[in-house]
């Protein structure tokens, strides 16, 4: 029998894709206490001392391995705060797959905010899944401010992929890197804002080393009245190469702004940023017309495969 | 069948009504393979327009097959199977081949129908299927993509405008071959906008239009040589080079 209730099962679902304890090392934390943790041989999880959240040690050289550490909130009025600290030995490739689901059936603000430092020894390479999902009948707001900071050494490889769809009032994201050498990082921002919901996303990626590079690709649909800023900055400190792309779909009377700021304090330091905020073309809805998709049905499409 | 009954598109311009079409009349039979010629701005693309419900006429009818369509909506009209192959088809971000062609099949499309349809109109179909049609993909390409668009639907009209813009006249060559076997085997009728002779040549019937009205209408060897014949005495430049040597 699976020891999570419905509530808990469709949030770990909707946010990690899970159905059951997961393979490998997991923690599943649930209204701001641990709920279920396994380490795994190569894989150790222990609590932090001193504050709330654990720290994740990665043996060097740890291959085709996944760590889990999925939060559930399902009562309301909780206000969560997490430390948790990613350290990835030398040469090790592993899956993390976090993510924060809320489910507010109360009137009070649930919130959940995580910090997160990942340490990714040389050579190492990690992927880094992150979805954000609330839901819930109640009045009470879901509110979601993630910080991610991100130190990588030489040769290392980072690739975040952070989404958010559906169901979260408010959130701010601070997401923060440096570069070694030839270390290169990939983040890719999906974001989906509907109602009055708010969604800010600060980065900031410094390039220290030669060789290394950087993509940050952010796709946003703004509904509603919903607001969103996002302000992506890519720092290159040395003979490196970083392209910041920023690709917003805007809708009824929601606001976008998108800042991307490149800077360069090398002069062999190849930044690019590129940035477009625009209504769903017509052509693109007229198109799926002709083939007997309504126009609503051809919206959805169109901002399905535009945040897929 | 598809009738156009005194159909007229005016727009507003800084000296009043712009007329595109003009009191245009035409029946276009069951099975029939027509093209549309003519010269550039002269209507082509607004009559194709018209008849697929993107633009709404300002007077007069359309009924296909009997039924009013006039004022039916583009959704209405694909469903009662008119399709429309654009002539600067948009691009999708994220929007993969294969469910762009599964979206106008109506299902999901098996791999092997996706790479059958991708192969007919010249694309390494295995390449492409998992391809985004976004700005990665040439004009060209993304032209054969669209007229895969209209292999993969079983429609009664099918409307293509002016498939080989865009298109180099080698791989054009070799897709007009199929062109006129797969119109036959999948569509009843088919209206092709066209300025390629090699299109002209399959045709049943052509139809000339101009300065929104039509010219000349018949069969391609009627109509095909008067059009040869124009082009000698229409141009100057060909006419007095000739005539100096």
């Amino acid at each position: 029998m699976s020891i999570f209730e419905k509530t808990d099962a469709s949030l770990l679902d909707a946010i990690a894709d899970l159905h059951e304890v997961p393979q490998g090392a997991y923690n599943i934390r649930k209204n701001g206490q641990g709920f279920a943790r396994q380490s795994s041989e190569n894989i150790t999880i222990e609590t932090k001392t001193g504050k709330p959240g654990i720290n994740i040690y990665v043996k060097p050289f740890t291959k085709n391995e996944s760590v889990h550490i999925p939060v559930i909130i399902t009562q309301s009025g909780v206000e969560d705060l997490v430390y948790n600290d990613f350290y990835i030995g030398e040469g090790a490739d592993v899956l993390i797959v976090a993510g924060c689901g809320i489910h507010n059936s109360g009137d009070k603000k649930t919130e959940h905010d995580g910090i997160h430092r990942f340490f990714i020894g040389k050579n190492a390479r990690i992927k880094y899944v992150e979805k954000h999902y609330g839901e819930g009948e109640g009045t009470g707001d879901r509110v979601l401010n993630p910080v991610t900071e991100v130190t990588m050494e030489e040769g290392s490889f980072c690739e975040m992929e952070m989404v958010q769809l559906a169901g979260v009032d408010s959130t701010v994201r601070e997401t923060n890197a440096s570069l070694a050498a030839g270390a290169k990082m990939v983040v890719t921002e999906r974001l989906l804002t509907h109602g009055k919901q708010t969604a800010r996303s600060n980065m900031e990626i410094n390039l220290n080393g030669e060789d290394a590079s950087a993509q940050i690709i952010s796709r946003s649909v703004a509904k509603d009245e919903s607001e969103q800023i996002f302000y992506p900055r890519a720092v290159g400190n040395a003979a490196c190469r970083a392209h910041v792309q920023c690709d917003s779909i805007i809708m009824d009377n929601a606001k976008v702004r998108s800042i991307p700021e490149i800077a360069a304090n090398d002069a062999d330091a190849q930044i690019v940023h590129e940035a477009a905020i625009g209504r769903i073309n017509n052509d693109q809805l007229l198109k799926l017309m002709t083939f007997g998709l309504t126009e609503e049905e051809a919206e959805d499409v169109i901002v399905n495969v535009f945040l897929k | 069948m598809l009738e156009l009954k005194n159909v007229s598109f005016s727009v507003e311009s800084g000296d009043g009504n712009l007329e595109i079409i003009d009191d245009i009349s035409l029946t276009i039979d069951d099975g029939q393979f027509v093209v549309i010629t003519g010269p550039n701005g002269g209507g082509k693309s607004t009559l194709a327009r018209l008849i697929m419900g993107i633009e709404q006429p300002t007077k007069g009818q359309i009924i296909f097959n009997g039924t009013d369509i006039t004022h039916m909506s583009i959704t209405e009209r694909a469903k009662l199977g008119v399709g429309y192959a654009f002539q600067q088809p948009p691009r999708f971000k994220g929007l993969t081949v294969r469910r762009l062609l599964s979206l106008a099949h109506g299902s999901e499309l098996p791999e092997d129908e996706c790479c059958a349809y991708l192969t007919s109109v010249g694309l390494c179909s295995k390449e492409y299927l998992n391809r985004e049609v976004d700005a990665s993909l040439s004009g060209g390409e993304v032209k054969r993509v669209e007229i895969a668009t209209l292999m993969a639907r079983k429609l009664k009209l099918a409307i293509f405008d002016e498939p080989e813009a865009g298109i180099d006249l080698w791989s054009f060559a070799m897709l007009v071959e199929s062109f006129r076997s797969m119109c036959k085997n999948r569509y009843e009728t088919v209206i092709v906008i066209s300025h390629q002779e090699r299109i002209m040549q399959l045709a049943d019937e052509m139809i000339v239009v101009e300065k929104g009205k039509v010219r000349t209408r018949g069969s391609k060897d009627e109509v095909f040589p008067k059009l040869l014949d124009e082009l000698d005495e229409g141009c100057d430049f060909r006419g007095k080079g000739a005539g100096d040597k």
